[in-house]
């Protein structure tokens, strides 16, 4: 909902000239009043300069604090902290790749569930539906994306765990597709509710209001005569989405993904709640439970000691923040350039 | 004729096509809102059954649970969204104006990093904080450290960005002419701002300073690292102007709603899952007071047509 990648960039120009053009003409006043509004404007200037450095005091605050608490680990286990395999608290052995593992797999599951339902929708919103549909709707899935994620999880725990355990897992365990060659690793387990399945699960609902809402704003800033002139050649509309309007947005929608992801990989409490916090015997078990880094440090903190154990779990905080970093730039970079080229195309 | 079969055959393929993708769009759209349809019907449906004026007063019963209470929670999530408005709301709307009033590569990095700082997850500022503030005075003192106003350090470093650029969009709102005709008087750029163009977007400060509480309101990751949670209302003694006052404290463990609620969920008790549903459409009655009271502080205002 505050996400709105397109307005930032679509601004009026500058009118800095005509300001200072209207200053530059304004009566002289008497010799003491300069002095008073030079103090008055530079106290101004001083301080809204000041606020929005904040930003970048917050963001290098974080790097900071986050690494020197790490240290430890940082000293003792190197990068060995990330590639390592094995956590285990009681003989002080840290290594973070199953959570990555569970995070970046968690993350897809969601991804190949809301991808397609996002798109459909937003396309839906912005080039089929009537406006009494469209309004309604719009506002439903802006009221979604703003029900915490806690809220998900008490739903997820409650609703959607028993119905993937009757519905989903026992039917499938019970069919023959977990002795088919290839895929049986998937469907390990006992199906008993809290799984890596659940956590995408949850995850998708999560993103769909997100990466739809981005997208659709995408779609309907796309300027109306490149729709016209293709209708005009005769194509049909799904031609004229398919062809048209979609890779004019291409980059733009991108990004939206890539939004929705970062916001997969950071997503901690729902996470938690479905996931059942446990190292999986086989990472790529859909059935079973597992750990993502979040649910992983939302779980072990509570009962970690002073010293290697909490500067490790520190360090996973430090390793989410750098991943959510790079996924922001490279999500926002993208969302920036198709809105300029969708501005300067108009 | 063979070269009008072929056309038509072409033809009847294309307008399939059509109407299979634009229905696999519909569909698509129809999952998606019974999937979130359903998630509002159980709140709702669940949460109803469960609610009691008795949460709003009374303390949790570890004895007779049904008997007991979350007062406390809700007292916690207030307070912790009152400090973390006294921590974002002065930097996040000075920085809002700065980036309206300001051009150039520097304010371009600014608009940037606020949009990147919204990208973080909430759980790296709640271990950000935890690093920063609660190990620290928790190796000095121990006991102390988590405290309320950790939790609203945790939510007011979330605010700023949100604050920020909801400022800065409603500002630049706000016609250029009105800003010429003041400064063309003579007025200066501080004065401008403040009697012309901050009245005329007072409203829309006002909603995104709403939607940033309606959007922190509902945060469990952060507060897991820095306010611990309770079971109890959390008091001092005070001295005001003489007298002895009981009066909650803040430099100590205190408890919220979304912990309350994970908290819950997440035990074995049946009981306790009943509160966690009616705690949890309490929450959404709050962010949604929250959004349409945001609604409310636009209506009539100058800028209502944007």
């Amino acid at each position: 909902m505050t996400d709105r990648p397109l307005q930032g960039s679509v601004r009026p120009k500058p009118q800095k000239v005509v300001a200072e053009a209207a200053a530059a003409t304004e009566p002289q006043p008497g010799p003491a009043r300069p002095a008073v509004r030079r103090v008055g404007d530079t106290v101004y200037g001083g301080l809204t300069f000041a606020a929005s450095l904040s930003i970048f005091a917050i963001i290098l605050w974080i790097a900071w604090k986050l690494t020197e608490q790490s240290l430890p680990t940082i000293r003792a286990y190197g990068f060995r902290f990330v590639t390592g395999t094995e956590w285990d608290e009681v003989k002080g052995v840290f290594g973070v790749w199953p959570f990555i593992f569970g995070t970046l797999y968690s993350s897809f599951i969601a991804l190949v569930l809301a991808v397609p339902i996002s798109l459909g929708a937003a396309i839906f919103l912005s080039e089929l539906a009537p406006r009494w549909i469209r309004t309604p709707v719009t506002f439903l899935i802006e009221l979604l994306a703003a029900i915490p994620s806690v809220i998900y999880g008490l739903w997820g725990i409650f609703i959607l765990l028993p119905f993937l355990r009757e519905k989903v897992m026992q039917p499938i365990l019970n069919s023959p597709l977990p002795n088919l060659p290839g895929v049986s690793g998937m469907f390990q387990g006992y199906g008993v509710g809290p799984s890596m399945l659940a956590a995408g699960v949850i995850l998708a609902i999560m993103i769909i209001p997100f990466i739809t809402a981005v997208s659709r704003d995408i779609l309907r800033a796309i300027p109306r005569a490149q729709r016209e002139a293709s209708y005009g050649m005769g194509a049909t509309q799904w031609e004229t989405i398919q062809r048209v309007v979609v890779p004019y947005a291409k980059s733009g929608i991108i990004g939206a993904v890539i939004l929705g992801l970062g916001r997969a990989f950071g997503e901690t409490m729902a996470v938690t709640m479905v996931i059942g916090n446990q190292t999986p015997s086989n990472p790529f078990a859909l059935f079973e439970p597992g750990y993502t880094m979040s649910s992983a440090l939302a779980n072990k903190f509570t009962e970690a000691s002073p010293g290697l154990h909490t500067a490790a779990l520190i360090e996973v905080g430090l390793v989410l923040f750098v991943v959510a970093i790079l996924v922001n730039i490279v999500a926002r970079v993208l969302v920036f350039y198709t809105a300029k080229d969708i501005q300067g195309g108009r | 004729m063979a070269v009008s079969t072929r056309t038509d055959l072409h033809l009847a393929r294309r307008r399939t096509t059509n109407f299979v993708m634009l229905g696999f769009c519909v569909l698509a759209s129809i999952v998606a809102l019974v999937m979130l349809g359903l998630v509002l019907y159980f709140l709702a449906s669940q949460g109803l059954k469960h609610i009691s004026p008795r949460l709003f007063t009374r303390l949790p019963n570890n004895i007779d649970i049904k008997q007991g209470g979350i007062a406390h929670s809700i007292f916690g999530t207030l307070t912790l969204l009152g400090i973390a408005s006294l921590i974002s709301l002065p930097l996040g709307i000075l920085g809002g104006i700065y980036q309206v009033e300001a051009r150039g590569r520097f304010a371009f990095a600014v608009r940037f990093l606020t949009d990147v700082l919204n990208g973080i997850p909430s759980i790296v500022i709640g271990i950000f904080v935890y690093a920063a503030y609660v190990y620290p005075l928790s190796q000095r003192n121990p006991g102390s450290g988590f405290s309320g106003y950790a939790g609203g350090l945790a939510l007011g470093i979330m605010m700023i960005p949100l604050v920020m650029r909801t400022t800065e969009e409603i500002l630049r709102l706000v016609p250029f002419s009105l800003r010429e005709a003041s400064l063309g008087l003579g007025a200066t750029r501080w004065r401008t701002m403040w009697s012309i163009v901050l009245p005329v977007a007072r409203g829309g400060v006002i909603t995104g300073i709403m939607l940033a509480l309606a959007r922190v309101a509902g945060e469990t990751a952060p507060l897991l690292f820095t306010i611990l949670g309770n079971e109890y209302f959390p008091t001092k003694q005070a001295n005001v102007l003489g007298a002895k006052v009981t009066v909650p404290a803040m430099n100590t463990a205190i408890d919220a709603l979304p912990l309350r609620i994970f908290n819950y969920a997440v035990g074995p008790n049946l009981e306790q899952h009943d509160i966690a549903w009616a705690a949890a459409l309490i929450l959404i009655a709050m962010i949604l007071i929250f959004s349409i009271a945001a609604r409310y502080a636009t209506r009539g205002g100058v800028l209502e047509e944007h």
